[in-house]
């Protein structure tokens, strides 16, 4: 045999303490974020992962150890994930959501939302007629557990409208009881069923406005319509925004897919899921904050004029944020 | 990897043709695992234009990463709902509902965020993932985005959460059992999803455009070659016939033994290598200096012959 030293021994020898040096960075980058590296580090770093990535092309074709290529794998994909990952932290991120993500994402989602919105509110306004000609719809769209139906009386329904003496405890199940509420669970549905080409969002939205609409009816029949509209749009205005948000949400998603456009179908779907994720999270929020409303908000205020002014206030301040035209500052991601 | 032809060159007798056609059989087996492991890699071109590979997560080690999460999940609801009732309770019954309300709005930000909170950071994996070696990446190559990690896990609620409500559904009546019969079907769709596509994605990854791979951390090992080399393994000589008895796949095999067996495997394969390239045990002589000086001639003859393109792939595997 040959009395040379191995290539591949060789090899490794020559490079190993740059490998453990950008392990070491690497695993601290990891552990800690960015800023626990120093400057020094900061510079070498991408010498010694362009070392690493050509280590591990070279290795491939000339050693056998096993250890070594899987070493040398990983350390690349670690050090890759690093490298080209992402650099903007939490903060600034959630930042950046608020001052420009989300607005942007929203009202570049106009037509899916005029389509949600046409979806809630037409299926509400059809329940509504359809129970003022005849309260017998009602039953065909409600089951019979909840006290304000039809059969009530006046003074029932008025006083579900208002609350005499509340504590903060009552309040708090309130908020509790909101966020658990069907629909939160509507919107996160109406998102989540998008890609069946928004289909089941359509009818999940639709079903939602006969609900509502109905409900409407019953009120609106004895007379309580101007009462119960402001009991409802006090945080009914987030909240229902916040649905028709998550309905478009499911749209966007569903017209990529079915109308991909020239993108592959999987791409549409991606580029549309991505964005459609900014509307949904912001859908999220608006119901926690519909939720602090319905819990604090309405059990504090049992004037109707204070809960309309309420209702117009956030419906104008929602629009605003979302609609109001304004520059688009420079990309930082 | 072209197929290698198989000489055949078994013994007239048939105990030495059973452990030959036992050997292919073998052989057969371990080059279809290697071509069902070959097709969990995907090859990642970076900027530098060098080709990772990186190893697609299986269906099982996902299944076991969510079982790992959501137990957690579990344990820290219950612990915080456990600290927060402790908290409350001095206040009497108008503790037990502000305790009871605080502990919702926990559990909604658990249930909500724990896997966005944990993809979003710096390891992009969530501690069942990390646990299991996985973590999430983008399809494209790419830089994971927090929108992608927003919407992969938004559609969780729809491929765990309905069918367990789903699930926990009681039917008053016939229609409502048929109802939750084909909701529990059609979910059912989503929950398997993974297990029928090439790169086992769930609804959540297809649409944002994620992968899930695994990539544990490997530490390096010290070479088992000897700084000098072939100076301890001098008194060994190996001719190139005995070092052609082997190929690429046993000299794997053979650095796993050396970095990991106890004492008598080792000395059962020493016996076995002696055995095959027809060497007598000499006095005194020690298994483990045998193999590795084995090992590195081996590895040496096989890597020079890789330098003129030529990969024996195992001891089956005659060039032609």
């Amino acid at each position: 045999m040959n009395d040379r030293v191995m290539k591949s021994y060789r090899f490794r020898e020559e490079r190993q303490d740059d490998w453990a040096r950008l392990d070491q960075i690497v695993t601290r980058a990891e552990k800690r974020g960015v800023r626990a590296l120093s400057d020094e580090e900061m510079t070498t770093l991408p010498a010694l992962y362009r070392q690493a990535v050509s280590s591990l092309s070279m290795a491939r074709s000339i050693s056998l150890d096993q250890n070594v290529l899987a070493y040398l794998e990983t350390l690349c994909a670690r050090a890759y994930f690093f490298v080209y990952g992402t650099r903007v932290s939490i903060g600034r991120r959630i930042a950046q959501y608020f001052r420009r993500d989300w607005p942007a994402s929203v009202s570049a989602a106009l037509w899916p939302t005029v389509l949600a919105a046409l979806c809630l509110f037409g299926g509400a306004a059809l329940a509504f007629f359809l129970c003022m000609q005849d309260m017998e719809w009602y039953w065909t769209f409600h089951q019979g557990w909840d006290s304000r139906n039809p059969d009530a009386s006046v003074e029932h329904l008025r006083e579900t409208l208002y609350t005499e003496d509340t504590d903060i405890a009552d309040m708090l199940a309130a908020f509790a009881a909101q966020l658990f509420s069907h629909n939160s669970g509507i919107a996160i549905f109406a998102f989540a069923l998008g890609f069946c080409f928004g289909m089941p969002t359509a009818i999940l939205l639709i079903y939602n406005g006969v609900y509502l609409g109905s409900f409407y009816a019953v009120f609106w029949d004895k007379g309580l319509g101007f009462e119960l509209t402001g009991w409802l749009l006090i945080h009914g205005v987030t909240e229902l925004f916040a649905i028709v948000l998550a309905g478009a949400a499911g749209f966007m998603i569903g017209g990529a897919v079915a109308f991909p456009g020239t993108k592959s179908r999987m791409q549409s779907m991606r580029d549309a899921g991505n964005e459609a994720a900014l509307v949904i999270i912001g859908a999220v929020l608006m119901l926690f904050i519909a939720a602090l409303l319905e819990g604090f908000g309405r059990q504090l205020i049992n004037s109707d004029v204070t809960r309309y002014v309420i209702a117009v206030s956030t419906l104008a301040f929602w629009l605003a944020y979302f609609y109001w035209p304004r520059q688009r500052p420079e990309e930082t991601r | 990897m072209a197929r290698p032809s198989i000489t055949k060159k078994g013994g007239p007798d048939a105990a030495s043709g059973d452990a030959r056609r036992e050997a292919i059989r073998r052989r057969e087996l371990r080059l279809k695992e290697q071509a069902r492991q070959a097709r969990r890699v995907r090859s990642l071109i970076t900027p530098e234009g060098a080709a990772l590979n990186l190893k697609i997560a299986t269906a099982s080690e996902r299944a076991g990463a969510f079982l790992l999460d959501f137990a957690l999940q579990i344990m820290a609801i219950i612990a915080s709902v456990w600290i927060i009732a402790l908290a409350f309770s001095s206040m009497g019954f108008e503790g037990w509902v502000i305790a009871g309300s605080v502990s919702a709005v926990v559990v909604f930000l658990l249930r909500n965020f724990y896997f966005i909170f944990f993809e979003i950071g710096r390891k992009a994996a969530t501690p069942g993932k990390r646990a299991l070696g996985l973590r999430v990446a983008a399809r494209n190559g790419g830089r994971l985005t927090a929108n992608a990690v927003l919407a992969r896990n938004f559609m969780r609620e729809l491929e765990v959460f309905l069918p367990l409500s789903l699930l926990l559904m009681t039917a008053e009546d016939e229609v409502s059992g048929w109802i939750r019969l084909l909701g529990i079907a059609w979910t059912g769709v989503f929950v398997l999803f993974p297990l029928f596509n090439r790169d086992k994605l769930r609804v959540g990854d297809l649409i944002a455009g994620t992968i899930v791979i695994h990539a544990p951390r490997t530490k390096l090992k010290q070479d088992i070659t000897s700084p000098t080399p072939f100076s301890r393994g001098s008194t060994y000589q190996f001719t190139e016939a005995e070092l052609d008895t082997y190929g690429i796949h046993e000299l794997h095999v053979l650095e796993d033994v050396l970095r990991q067996s106890t004492k008598e495997i080792k000395a059962r394969v020493a016996e076995r290598i002696r055995g095959k390239i027809g060497r007598e045990k000499g006095e005194g002589e020690d298994d483990v200096a045998f193999l590795e000086a084995y090992y590195a001639a081996l590895r040496a003859r096989l890597e020079q012959k890789m330098l003129f393109g030529e990969r024996k792939v195992d001891k089956f595997d005659t060039g032609n």
